[in-house]
């Protein structure tokens, strides 16, 4: 049945450099973050490790959304509906902390991000919307 | 008769569980932080309630995408730390308060909030976190604490207005309590911090500051905060601060700003509290030996 409303625009769209884990997403990404949701016990960790793609293979997950598990890239494992406190449990598997997962995700180097951070942070000016630095 | 002495609102970052479990507090990193806690530990320990209704969310431990309940409330005698895939915490198992939960579920659903029940429930940093740096790290936690768990992984969380809605509710329930209870209120969660995508590690200290300042003097109108504002403002993961509404809203208008800490950065997060007495809060033995609370 056709839907002659125009595709309802999203408030945080223009939010630069963020996804923001709303119904969509989560639909998306129902299965991928209860793959990484099963990471929170021992025997499934150790299965995971064992064999990445054999484990992944249990779930209803896409080829795309596999493929970024594996590459452990973890933004698009966001686009493809991951949520971030559940993609930590891949990283807790692989014996990383939170800090190391944040900074994978902004192009920096950890040791780059860490010093942004002692440093007060990323500042909001120029990162509020979209194409604000022209 | 039950009353509500005081309020605080605290950051819950797991990182700063982590530095207490493995003694790295006197770490230059970590030093500033427990130091800011000091005053509020003392002041804690002078004014210790029988009970905390502690308000937190869970970050994809207790609760998967199978259930989001908005609103969840700790109705059993015990709740264990959960495995957040580093292995539990090594903190005591808190315990709950079953009556005082019976009677808040009850008034609070014939008050139009729709709550979960949980019988079962473990619990993540967002509440033990809290605990250790009120309490330090006691054999057993001193007081009774009923976890009030609000929905914030899956977009939209509840507004701040709901929030702050519940928190009178909540005041509303624990003054018809009929036994003489003294009941804390905590937010927890925030403040700005962004975990997540090229714009992780988003600090908004202007925006932290003023959130801290008008929580204090204008609690009503900061409660109508947009959604999309804590988003763009304080980073995707900072629209925890919803939760901080609760405390403030379950306070009476006398309440006042006792104490304040503001630190950045711990971790990926700025890091406040900041903690309100009621007038007849029982305030005997506070430590003022460094002035200004602020």
């Amino acid at each position: 049945m056709a839907d002659a409303r125009p595709p309802r625009t999203k408030p945080y769209a223009d939010i630069p450099g963020t996804i923001v884990f709303d119904a969509e997403q989560a639909r998306k990404g129902y299965h991928l973050n209860q793959f990484c949701m099963s990471l929170m016990q021992a025997p499934n960790r150790e299965r995971f490790k064992a064999d990445e793609r054999a484990y992944l293979d249990e779930w209803p997950l896409t080829e795309d959304q596999k493929q970024a598990v594996l590459e452990r890239d973890l933004n698009r494992c966001m686009q493809l509906g991951g949520n971030i406190y559940f993609l930590a449990k891949i990283g807790a598997t692989d014996g990383l902390s939170f800090q190391y997962m944040a900074a994978s995700m902004t192009g920096m180097t950890q040791e780059d991000y860490a010093a942004m951070m002692a440093a007060g942070g990323r500042s909001p000016e120029g990162n509020r919307f979209t194409g604000e630095r022209g | 008769m039950a009353r509500i002495t005081a309020g605080l609102a605290v950051s819950h970052i797991p990182a700063v569980g982590a530095a207490w479990d493995l003694g790295k507090t006197q770490e230059p990193y970590w030093k500033p932080v427990f130091e800011g806690f000091e005053w509020s530990k003392r002041w804690m320990a002078a004014n210790t309630p029988d009970v905390i209704v502690l308000v937190y969310n869970d970050h994809a431990n207790a609760f998967s995408l199978e259930l989001i309940p908005t609103f969840a409330l700790g109705m059993a005698e015990r709740f264990e730390p959960c495995d957040e895939g580093w292995g539990p915490r090594p903190v005591p198992a808190v315990h709950g308060h079953p009556q005082l939960a019976a009677h808040l579920a009850e008034s609070l659903i014939l008050d139009e909030f729709d709550l979960t029940l949980a019988n079962e429930l473990q619990v993540d940093h967002g509440l033990t976190v809290p605990l250790t740096l009120l309490f330090g790290g006691p054999a057993a936690w001193p007081c009774r604490v009923i976890p009030l768990a609000v929905s914030v992984v899956q977009y939209p969380p509840p507004t701040g207005l709901r929030c702050s809605k519940l928190g009178a509710a909540i005041r509303r329930a624990v003054e018809a309590y009929d036994e003489d209870l003294t009941v804390q209120v905590w937010g927890t969660g925030g403040m700005s911090h962004q975990l997540q995508g090229p714009r992780a590690g988003l600090i908004n200290t202007p925006f932290d500051t003023a959130f801290l300042d008008r929580l204090s003097t204008d609690p009503e109108a900061l409660a109508r905060t947009p959604h999309i504002e804590y988003l763009r403002e304080a980073g995707s993961e900072g629209i925890e601060l919803v939760m901080w509404h609760v405390m403030r809203g379950a306070l009476s208008a006398e309440a006042r700003e006792v104490r304040r800490f503001y630190h950045v950065p711990a971790s990926n997060t700025a890091l406040g509290h900041i903690i309100f007495e009621e007038p007849d809060g029982g305030s005997e033995g506070r430590d003022t030996q460094e002035g200004s609370p602020r």
